[in-house]
C-alpha cells in the first residue's frame, strides 16, 4: 500500500491541517515509509488467530450512573471549560461563524 | 402493501422509506463522563473536562446507557449482541471537540429486530405491519450550535456533547408516509413504556433521518436515496417523504438523476433542500476507538435486562381486547401513552375495588370515562380544574354511583366538576347538590300517574298503536321529576302502566 501526492493532500484537508506543495511531496515518502514498514506484519501467517483489540486480557470496565461523581470526571466547571475559549460570550465559546 | 402512490407523467412511482431514529438515553449522567444530562442548564455548565476533550482524559462508559439499550433491543424483540465494540467516526465541527464521535459502526450493541404497525384503514394501512429494524447502537450527542445571536460569530454550548443518544436503524420497509408516522409513534410509544427515552421531540430527545428514495411501481432495483437530517416531529417526517418523494420524480420525469446527498428540512416553507455539497463529507475514516475495551455483556446482567421490562404496547393491547373485552379503538387509544394507561389502570382497579366487581366488568365504563367523560369536563374547566382532587378514589365513587344507577350520566358530570373545583366527597356532593336520581318506584308512579291524567288523548293514541308517543310521556313524567327520574325505571313503569 502506498499513497500518493493527491492522497496526502486529502488526508491533510480532512484532518483540517493546511499544507504547501513543498510539504505535500516532503511528506508523501515519509507516509510510504510509515506503511511499507506496518506492512511487514502482513508477512505474519496469523491464521486461526482472534483479532486483539487490546494487549492486556481485559474487558470494558462500566462505571455507575452518578452525576459528578468525581470531580475531575464531572461537570459545573464551566470557567475552566471556557478557560482556553478564542472568545467567551455570555456562558458560550464564541467562534467564526460556521454557517454558509 | 400501501397503495401510496406518485403520479408521474411518466406513470405511477411508489416511495421506499428508511427511517434513522436517535434517541436520547435516559440516563442522570453523559455517556463517557459524569457531568449531569439535564435539560436547560446553563450554556456550559455540564461539561466535563472528557466532553471538552482536553489531553489525557479517558472515557468510562456508564453501564445505565448499557442497560437501557439493551432493554430497548428486547422490547423490539432483537439480537442483543454479547460483543459489542466502539469506534471513532472522524469530522471537524464546532460542536465536537474531540474531531470525533465515539459510535459503533462494526459491532453494535443490538442486531435486528422488529416492530408492529397496527392496521389504520382510514390512513392508508391496510393490515398489520412489521417494520424490520437493523440495528441499534450507542454513541456520544454533539454539542449545539447557535447562528443567530451575534453578527459575526456563533455561539457554542457543550452541555449536549457527550449525552448518550441510541441510533435506531429501519430497515427500508416503509412504503408511505403514513406507515412512517405509524413507525415513530411506535417506536417512541415503545421507548417511554421501556423508559430508555422521553421521546420529548420538542426538546430534541428524539429526532429522524429520513432515508427517501422512488421507482416506478413494480421496478425490483431501489433508486438513490436522499437522507434529510434531524427532523424533529412526527408530522414533518411525513411532510419531508412528500415533498421528498414528489421531488424526486420530478427530477427523474425532468430527465434529471437523483444525487445520494444530506438534505434539510425547511418547515416553513415545507420544502427540502441540499445540505453539505464537499464531496469528501462522509469520508469518516471509522477506526475501533483505542480508548475502549470491547464490551461483552453476561447472563446475569441479560436476564435482569429482560426482568425488568414491563408490559409492552401490543400484550397491553390484547390484554385489554382479550381480557378485559374492551374495544379495539379503546385498547388502541388507552395504551398509546404511558400516562394514559398508568391513569386507566389504577383507577380500573379502585373502581373494581369499590364495586366489588372484576376489573373486566367495570372495565368499559372505566375506559369510557377516562377517554371522553372525564378529559371532556377537565377541559371545559380550564384553569378551574384543581388536578390534585382528581384521585382515583373520588373518581370511582362516582363510577360506583352511576352504576348503582344512584346518579345519572348528566350528574355524573356534575358531580365531577365539583369535585375537580373543590375536593369534596362525590357522595357528599350527590346527597348536599340533590344530585341524585331519584328511583323511588312510589314517587315516580305518582307522577305518572298524574301524567297519564292529564292527557288521556294521548294515552288513548298511544294505545291505538301510535307507538312513537312512548318518548312524550317519558319526557314528561322526566320534566315533572325535574330529570332526576331514573330512565331505566321510568321507562319500565311507563310500560306496565300503559300495558
Amino acid at each position: 500500500m502506498s499513497v500518493d501526492k493527491q492522497t496526502v493532500a486529502k488526508i491533510a484537508s480532512l484532518a483540517r491541517i493546511q499544507m504547501g506543495d513543498a510539504e505535500l511531496e516532503r511528506m508523501v515518502p515519509e507516509l510510504n515509509n510509515i506503511l511499507n514498514w506496518v506492512e511487514q506484519l502482513g508477512e505474519v501467517d496469523c491464521s486461526g488467530v482472534e483479532p486483539m483489540t487490546a494487549v492486556i486480557p481485559n474487558t470494558l470496565r462500566l462505571r455507575d450512573d452518578v452525576v459528578n461523581a468525581d470531580p475531575l470526571t464531572g461537570g459545573d466547571r464551566r470557567d475552566d471549560i471556557l478557560a482556553n475559549a478564542p472568545a467567551r460570550e455570555h456562558g458560550f465559546f464564541g467562534v467564526p461563524k460556521v454557517i454558509e | 402493501m400501501s397503495n401510496y402512490r406518485i403520479q408521474g407523467a411518466t406513470g405511477d412511482w411508489e416511495v421506499v422509506i428508511g427511517l434513522e431514529v436517535h434517541a436520547q438515553v435516559t440516563s442522570k449522567s453523559k455517556l463517557f463522563s459524569s457531568a449531569s444530562t439535564e435539560f436547560g442548564a446553563e450554556p456550559n455548565a455540564q461539561v466535563s473536562l472528557i466532553d471538552a476533550a482536553m489531553p489525557g482524559m479517558l472515557p468510562v462508559l456508564n453501564a445505565e446507557c448499557v442497560r437501557q439499550a439493551v432493554r430497548t433491543g428486547m422490547a423490539i424483540e432483537a439480537q442483543i449482541n454479547t460483543y459489542s465494540r466502539f469506534d471513532r467516526k472522524n469530522y471537524f465541527y464546532a460542536d465536537l471537540p474531540q474531531g470525533y464521535q465515539i459510535s459503533q459502526l462494526y459491532h453494535p450493541i443490538v442486531g435486528e429486530g422488529k416492530l408492529l404497525i397496527a392496521r389504520d384503514e382510514k390512513a392508508g394501512i391496510p393490515e398489520d405491519k412489521y417494520i424490520g429494524i437493523e440495528r441499534i447502537h450507542i454513541e456520544q450527542d454533539a454539542g449545539k450550535l447557535m447562528h443567530d445571536q451575534h453578527p459575526t460569530m456563533s455561539y457554542v454550548d457543550l452541555n449536549r456533547c457527550g449525552v448518550a443518544l441510541m441510533e435506531i436503524v429501519s430497515k427500508p420497509d416503509m412504503t408511505s408516509p403514513a406507515e412512517a408516522g405509524a413507525y415513530v409513534r411506535k417506536l417512541r410509544s415503545i421507548l417511554r413504556y421501556v423508559g430508555s427515552c422521553d421521546g420529548n421531540m420538542e426538546e430534541g430527545s428524539m429526532r429522524a433521518d429520513v432515508n427517501v428514495s422512488v421507482r416506478k411501481v413494480g421496478a425490483a432495483e431501489l433508486g438513490t436515496r436522499t437522507e434529510t437530517k434531524n427532523v424533529n416531529s412526527v408530522r414533518f417526517v411525513m411532510a419531508v417523504i412528500e415533498q421528498e418523494a414528489r421531488r424526486q420524480v420530478d427530477l427523474i420525469e425532468e430527465g434529471g438523476t437523483v444525487v445520494q446527498e444530506t438534505r434539510l428540512y425547511d418547515p416553513d416553507k415545507n420544502e427540502t433542500r441540499s445540505m453539505r455539497s464537499k464531496e469528501d463529507a462522509h469520508d469518516y475514516r471509522y477506526f475501533p476507538d483505542p480508548d475502549l475495551l470491547p464490551l461483552r455483556l453476561e447472563d446475569a446482567f441479560l436476564v435482569e435486562c429482560r426482568a425488568s421490562l414491563p408490559e409492552l404496547p401490543d400484550a397491553k393491547r390484547l390484554r385489554y381486547t382479550g381480557e378485559l373485552g374492551m374495544t379495539e379503538y379503546n385498547a388502541a387509544q388507552l395504551t398509546a401513552e404511558v400516562e394514559t394507561f398508568a391513569r386507566f389502570e389504577t383507577l380500573l382497579a379502585e373502581t373494581a375495588r369499590q364495586a366489588g366487581k372484576t376489573e373486566a366488568e367495570v372495565a368499559t365504563q372505566v375506559a369510557n370515562w377516562t377517554l371522553s367523560v372525564a378529559p371532556g369536563v377537565i377541559k371545559s374547566l380550564g384553569d378551574e380544574a384543581r388536578l390534585e382532587h382528581n384521585t382515583a378514589a373520588a373518581n370511582a365513587a362516582i363510577l360506583q354511583m352511576v352504576s348503582a344507577n344512584t346518579v345519572s350520566g348528566g350528574q355524573a358530570k356534575e358531580i365531577y366538576e365539583i369535585v375537580l373545583k373543590t375536593g369534596r366527597d362525590p357522595a357528599e356532593i350527590a346527597e348536599t347538590e340533590g344530585l341524585k336520581q331519584q328511583s323511588d318506584t312510589g314517587a315516580i308512579e305518582a307522577e305518572i300517574d298524574k301524567v297519564l291524567a292529564a292527557n288521556p288523548d294521548k294515552v288513548a293514541e298511544y294505545r291505538g298503536g301510535k307507538d312513537k308517543l312512548f318518548g312524550f310521556f317519558v319526557g314528561q313524567t322526566m320534566k315533572a321529576m325535574q330529570g332526576k327520574a331514573n330512565p331505566g325505571v321510568v321507562n319500565e313503569l311507563l310500560k306496565a302502566k300503559l300495558g
